[in-house]
């Protein structure tokens, strides 16, 4: 490692003041960073924060947190791949186990690349231009849009959707940090809206064909319906219907986009971000209670839609709500930041996602629209909140102030 | 016919560096509205063009006569007037065009850059440079609609001026690859094109000072 380290230093002399290669030294950077230990460290006198945390650290612990929806998801892609060809008609094997895991992250495996090549390519070649260093944000990103998009998404669309979001969400409003919407968010709704056929429907959220010339002789068999729950409730005419139970939901092997199923994986990644108090609880709890109210509100009054009669306990656990409230709604970039403020967002976002399925037609789901909303509120409802304290404390100081 | 050195700036000057699109800003609802495919856009910027032109002209002639205190009424009139004529020429002789233009034929009434020029340039000079004032702005307008709507029909339809451009065996439906981005149909993509072209203009224009 030494050997290594010192002929990596030397390697980066060519990036200093005057060196060869000096224009690329936020290049050099970005790598020396993320390999080793940054040089600059807070002196032991004068400086006052007592904490190792950086936004480095901050983006690596969440992207631990999403390595458990992650491993989930490859594996229910691989699955739902064998469920929808028949394979598992005979019942699970070890080997049809580890064909379900491989078949998944031979799959999943190309947008990751898509997504850290273009995401990470103009992260780089915009720092080069603005003479900045190469901010971490994408990590995070990066990391979470595979997870958010049908696995049959064809892979150019997902690199043109990540350029776009990477381009227009942030570049344009300074960078990471700068950004007034979730990136990975823009890029799932810039696919929603310009290839709407291939982000809903039945035959999107399910590989039935092969992944790199692997399995590509299987057809789905007879009677495959490759729908997601709340595709089904949106399209069926029976105001009762039911498509899975509690737990089946909460266990995620049922189709739907890659990250988003597994209720388990998406605690743990809960649990690890609200321990380290990466996440905020008060915008997770909030979107819950609210989403739970409002879907309770709408099984009562609501009207004679199977969406509308779908328990409320069951839309927390169908669809994106569970990996939209953990992983995206806490944002701390984009979500609101004062305390009082996080509650708000949440109920905002809470409320917004049960209206949408229920009373929009034409959109199963409605979490990416309702974080999406949240984020062009939440400046303002941190504005209000401020304003109202404000406004309070100058009561009280006018009220105990002696009169002039 | 040599041109003086301020008519050239009345028709030069808007097609660039005071672009009514770019730099103004004006003009941007009908640049969203028109946009969707080449044809009805290059229409959209000729018709403009012929009325700013021409009620630049018009206004500059009798803008001596006007009082100050009803000139926007005044001006309107003439407005009024070239844009019925040109849409009633439109509705005879191109009347698919006039209907796919719809309401937006009849708004140019209350396109900005028409009042603007009207107010900044008819009121207060003579009608040659007026007329040609009018002939940049509008052309400077036409650019832009033509730039945008050829972006957005190339990428949203595959095609120009209806034809297909790009090959139909591309498409997922007949076994390629390609698909075209609905986004690009979709108001929102005009505006987003609309500040790329600003941002490049910008770009530009910094270097040179």
């Amino acid at each position: 490692m030494d050997k290594f380290y010192n002929l990596w230093k030397k390697f980066g002399q060519n990036f200093q003041q005057g060196g060869k290669l000096e224009k690329l030294s936020s290049f050099y950077d970005a790598f020396d960073t993320f390999l080793f230990t940054p040089q600059t460290t807070s002196k032991k006198i004068g400086a006052h924060i007592h904490d190792g945390g950086d936004s480095k650290r901050t983006m690596i612990l969440v992207v631990l947190a999403l390595v458990p929806c992650m491993l989930f998801g490859m594996f229910n892609v691989g699955y739902q791949h064998l469920l929808a060809t028949g394979q598992l008609a005979a019942g699970m094997t070890a080997a049809l186990w580890w064909k379900a895991f491989g078949f998944g992250l031979l799959a999943v495996l190309p947008y990751y690349i898509v997504s850290y090549v273009v995401g990470l390519g103009i992260e780089f070649v915009v720092a080069q231009i603005k003479h900045e260093e190469v901010a971490e944000g994408y990590l995070v990103t990066g990391f979470i849009l595979p997870l958010i998009v049908p696995i049959n998404t064809p892979l150019w669309m997902v690199a043109v959707a990540t350029a776009f979001a990477v381009i227009f969400a942030k570049e344009v409003f300074g960078g990471t940090g700068y950004n007034i919407f979730n990136v990975a968010l823009i890029a799932r709704a810039f696919l929603f809206f310009a290839y709407p056929t291939h982000m809903t429907g039945d035959s999107v959220f399910v590989r039935t064909g092969g992944t790199w010339g692997w399995d590509s002789a299987m057809t789905a068999v007879d009677g495959f319906s490759g729908a997601t729950p709340l595709g089904v409730l949106a399209t069926t005419t029976d105001s009762a219907a039911m498509p899975i139970d509690f737990w089946t939901a909460f266990n995620g092997l049922i189709p739907g986009s890659v990250g988003e199923t597994c209720g388990w994986a998406i605690l743990i990644g809960a649990c690890l971000l609200l321990c380290t108090g990466v996440a905020s609880w008060k915008t997770m709890l909030s979107i819950f209670a609210t989403a739970g109210v409002t879907a309770w509100l709408f099984n009562q009054f609501g009207p004679e839609t199977a969406v509308a009669n779908y328990p409320w306990y069951m839309h927390l656990v169908t669809g994106g709500l569970m990996f939209g409230a953990v992983f995206m709604a806490t944002d701390p970039v984009t979500s609101a930041r004062t305390e009082c403020g996080k509650w708000i967002y949440g109920a905002l976002i809470g409320f917004m996602v049960i209206v949408i399925r229920v009373l929009n037609p034409g959109y199963p789901e409605g979490m990416m629209l309702a974080i999406l909303l949240g984020n062009t509120f939440a400046p303002l409802i941190d504005w209000c909140v401020v304003r109202v304290n404000i406004n309070k404390r100058m009561k009280r100081s006018s009220a105990t102030a002696p009169a002039k | 016919m040599a041109l003086s050195k301020k008519t050239k700036e009345a028709f030069l000057g808007p097609l660039n560096a005071n672009n009514p699109v770019l730099v103004q800003i004006l003009g941007i609802c009908s640049a969203l509205a028109v946009t969707v495919q080449l044809k009805p856009a290059i229409v959209m910027g000729l018709s403009v063009t012929i009325i700013v032109a021409l009620s630049n002209l018009v206004v500059s002639l009798i803008r001596k006569s006007i009082p100050t205190r009803i000139r926007i009424i005044i001006q309107l009139v003439v407005v009024a007037a070239l844009v019925t004529i040109v849409s009633e020429v439109l509705k005879a002789f191109a009347y698919d065009l006039a209907m796919q233009l719809s309401v937006y034929l009849g708004l140019i009434i209350t396109n900005c850059i028409l009042m603007g020029r009207l107010e900044a340039y008819a009121m207060t000079n003579d009608p040659w440079d007026s007329l040609v004032d009018g002939l940049g702005n509008g052309f400077g307008y036409a650019w832009i609609l033509v730039v945008v709507a050829f972006v957005r029909e190339l990428f949203g339809s595959g095609k120009l001026f209806g034809l297909q451009i790009i090959p139909e065996s591309w498409y997922v439906a007949n076994g390629g690859f390609y698909e075209n981005c609905g986004m690009m149909l979709m108001p929102a993509m005009a505006l987003i094109l609309v500040g790329c072209i600003i941002w490049f203009h910008r770009s530009i224009n910094d270097e040179k000072k």
